[in-house]
């Protein structure tokens, strides 16, 4: 597979390059490939889009992202630095640029301590102004994601699931980072709080100059918000392009597969069932299929496709693709008879 | 509770064809917290058939994930009281002994939790939760236990199950433990599944697979379904009705199709609204002004006054939920003459386009 390009883009906030992440299974006999040989860049103030299965990898490329996990091979560079080249002071210093949130909220809030003070610990951290001062801003960013002074009193179990990820939120605001990671953090948001949530982060990006990493399984919300989108197949990208045209044009057939699954909000008499069901082998990241890691659950797949690793290829200006038969006329959503 | 409320029921009884599993009737939470007893929840009223499935929605923090915890008694420590009834089959759960709901619990009773990472225990290895769950309530040896937790597990879409049986939860990926947490919830066959937002963690494939699957088991087994969600396109394409909560009440019950072209409450509507389908890309998306009232003040009259655009005076008393016709109930006494735009407004929205060229 050859890099999407070698070297870094001008306007990369983060490189990745041939990215791989591995883990030991239990019975330590096996290893599992969680992220595969994955290049990109983020740019700059875009909010990049990850989708894609469940267990395909997102989560882990978001943490190493923020070297919350060292990657097995492969490099990650930070406005093209190594980071952890820097010495370890600097190193700290930088990671507060490079934030990450999370689905479980509760993994990130100490159930002893109250909203407040989880929201103030961070600016307590990196010695950010005085006690005052950081009170101050610690409320403004409660008050920003829609929880009302009352709430600071409060502890993390006495909040429903979408007020405690609305305070995690908060927390990670309140150091202003240039990047960050967003791990499905709409997801336990209702639609009235999540478009809030989008819009402050939308204003935030446009008053601060922010750049998102942005996974969901919500297309909804990744079509809204994001410039570019990617999707994740066990392990790697099958498709990366503007999400405009991802979500019009889609040229992998798991992208179809994906975009024609999103369940609608419409009375029975006007669905449609245009749904193209994956059958097949739900293959596992220990021992990825060869060939086209799809082709055990792709409706196009042919013999070449067992044999030969799809190349990651720009089909179009700016739109890349893992797959030997993308640029067939067939691969709509119209057509998904299967070859 | 309300006036009108056992007739019409009675009614819906007999249009649905069946006795219903669960009767809530009046049920409300209360808690004690620093700052006093707080009432979480109130006069909550809702009925759901064998084999129904209903979608719970509204905003966050207005009672949903408390009222699924109450029906299998599993309130926090600083719980200070319940009120109403919680009729399981002709069982009040609301004053039934705690062996008696141990018994109901997972075996006839099942839920899945909103948040997998807690309900899974760390120490223990996937496999050996769900076996154990099985074990509790059947007769049945290990082996067995073990296989039939593999067959769920490959049920749940679980990728080379027998790998994973043995894993424990932090080595999963987060749908993953989702799945888990479902197989488990589904492994003795229970009559009633109350699933708090069961694949928000998932991709939408995984999604249409487990949907599929609770649809499945619901209509061959008559398990009923409590489905508690955010997501108005689950709703839709799962459930067969759908209950609207604000604020700690039921503001609105109807068929998903009736709620969805025309719902009947201001809230119902304005969720509905604020879709990002609905939005041009990268435009700002449409929200509900103002936020909900925090518990600890609940405003009186319509709790959803403030926010309200068509509220007015009679909107300053207390609010009932009342018959609408056809088995609707809402709780707005403008019901009748407001005509509230649905999913579908206006006519040539985004989404309506999109259908049409898949
Ligand atoms: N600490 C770990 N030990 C072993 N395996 C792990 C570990 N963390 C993740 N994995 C495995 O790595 C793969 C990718 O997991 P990851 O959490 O990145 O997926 P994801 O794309 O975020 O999925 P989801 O959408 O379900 O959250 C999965 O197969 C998962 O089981
Ligand atoms: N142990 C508790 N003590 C005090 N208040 C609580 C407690 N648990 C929940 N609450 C409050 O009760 C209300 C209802 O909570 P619940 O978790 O049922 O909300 P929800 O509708 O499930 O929201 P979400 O969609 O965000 O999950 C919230 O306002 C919450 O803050
Ligand atoms: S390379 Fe073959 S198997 Fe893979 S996505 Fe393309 S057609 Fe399907
Ligand atoms: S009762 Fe009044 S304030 Fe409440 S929803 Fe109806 S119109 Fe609005
Ligand atoms: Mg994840
Ligand atoms: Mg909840």
């Amino acid at each position: 597979m050859t890099a999407a390009s070698a070297e870094p883009r001008r306007d990369a906030i983060v490189s990745v390059r041939d990215l791989q992440v591995r883990f030991q299974t239990s019975d330590r006999r096996a290893t599992v490939k969680a992220v595969d040989g994955v290049n990109f860049d983020v740019r700059r103030g875009e909010t990049f889009g990850i989708i894609g299965e469940s267990g395909s990898g997102k989560t882990t490329i978001g943490r190493a992202l923020v070297f919350l996990l060292n990657p097995s091979a492969g490099a990650i560079l930070h406005d093209g630095i190594d980071p952890t080249a820097l010495p370890r002071r600097e190193f700290q210093s930088h990671r507060r640029d490079y934030q990450i949130i999370f689905q479980d909220p509760n993994a990130a809030l100490n159930p002893r301590m109250t909203i407040l003070a989880s929201v103030l610990e961070p600016l307590e951290l990196a010695r950010i102004g005085n006690r005052a001062e950081r009170e101050k801003l610690a409320r403004e960013a409660l008050e920003r994601v829609g929880l009302p002074q009352e709430f600071g009193a409060r502890y993390p179990h006495q909040l429903s699931g979408g007020q405690k990820q609305r305070v995690v939120i908060a927390r990670a605001l309140t150091l202003k980072p240039k990047l960050i990671v967003c791990d499905e953090v709409v997801a336990a948001l209702d639609m009235s709080i999540r478009g809030d949530v989008l819009n402050l982060f939308a204003d935030l990006q446009r008053d601060l100059g922010l750049t998102y990493v942005f996974i969901t399984h919500d297309l909804a919300v990744v079509s809204h918000i994001s410039e570019r989108v990617a999707v994740m197949y066990l392990g790697q990208f099958v498709e990366l392009g503007p999400t405009e045209e991802v979500a019009e044009r889609p040229l992998h057939p798991y992208t179809i597969a994906l975009l024609s699954a999103e369940p609608r909000p419409l009375p029975s008499s006007m669905r449609q069932e245009s749904r193209i069901v994956l059958q097949g082998e739900v293959p596992s990241p220990i021992d990825p299929p060869s060939g086209c890691r799809f082709r055990t659950r792709c409706p196009h797949a042919q013999p070449l496709c067992t044999d030969r690793v799809p190349e990651w290829r720009e089909l179009k200006p700016d739109h890349w693709v893992a797959c030997h038969f993308a640029d067939r006329p067939n691969f709509s959503p119209n057509n998904n008879a299967g070859a | 509770m309300e006036a009108g409320q056992p007739a019409q029921r009675r009614a819906e009884g007999v249009r649905d064809g069946a006795r219903p599993l669960l009767s809530v009737r009046g049920l409300g939470i209360r808690f004690k917290t620093a700052q006093g007893i707080w009432q979480a929840t109130r006069r909550i009223d809702f009925d759901i058939a064998p084999g129904e499935r209903v979608g719970i929605v509204g905003e966050s923090g207005c009672g949903k994930t408390i009222t699924g915890l109450s029906i299998l008694r599993l309130l926090p420590g600083n719980f200070a009281g319940l009120d109403g009834k919680i009729l399981f089959d002709g069982v009040d759960l609301a004053s039934c002994s705690a062996r008696q709901m141990r018994a109901i619990r997972g075996k006839r009773i099942a839920m899945i939790f909103q948040e997998p990472m807690s309900a899974l225990d760390p120490v223990f290895t996937v496999g050996h939760q769900i076996a154990e769950t099985l074990r509790v309530h059947s007769n049945i040896g290990q082996d067995e236990a073990r296989a039939r937790t593999l067959e769920m597990l490959r049920r749940v879409g679980i990728a080379s199950p027998e790998r994973r049986i043995d894993d424990y939860p932090h080595q999963l990926s987060g749908g993953m433990r989702q799945r888990v947490m479902i197989a488990a919830s589904l492994i003795c066959g229970p009559q009633l599944l109350i699933a708090d937002e069961p694949t928000t963690a998932l991709d939408v494939t995984v999604q249409a697979q487990i949907l599929e699957l609770l649809r499945d088991i619901s209509e061959t087994s008559k398990t009923a379904l409590m489905l508690i969600t955010h997501d108005l396109g689950v709703v839709a394409e799962t459930c067969t009705r759908m209950i609207t909560m604000y604020a700690g009440e039921v503001i609105e019950d109807a068929t998903v199709d009736e709620a969805l072209v025309r719902p009947l409450h201001p809230y119902t509507s304005g969720l509905l609204r604020s879709l990002p389908h609905l939005s041009p890309r990268h435009g700002r998306l449409p929200s509900i002004p103002g936020r909900v009232p925090s518990i600890a003040e609940m405003p009186s009259g319509c709790r959803f006054r403030a926010r309200c655009a068509h509220a007015n005076r009679g909107c300053e008393a207390e609010q009932t939920l009342q018959d609408a016709g056809g088995g609707r109930r809402v709780r707005c006494h403008r019901f009748a003459e407001l005509n509230l735009p649905g999913a579908l407004h206006p006519p040539g929205a985004p989404i309506a386009a999109k259908v049409a060229t898949q």
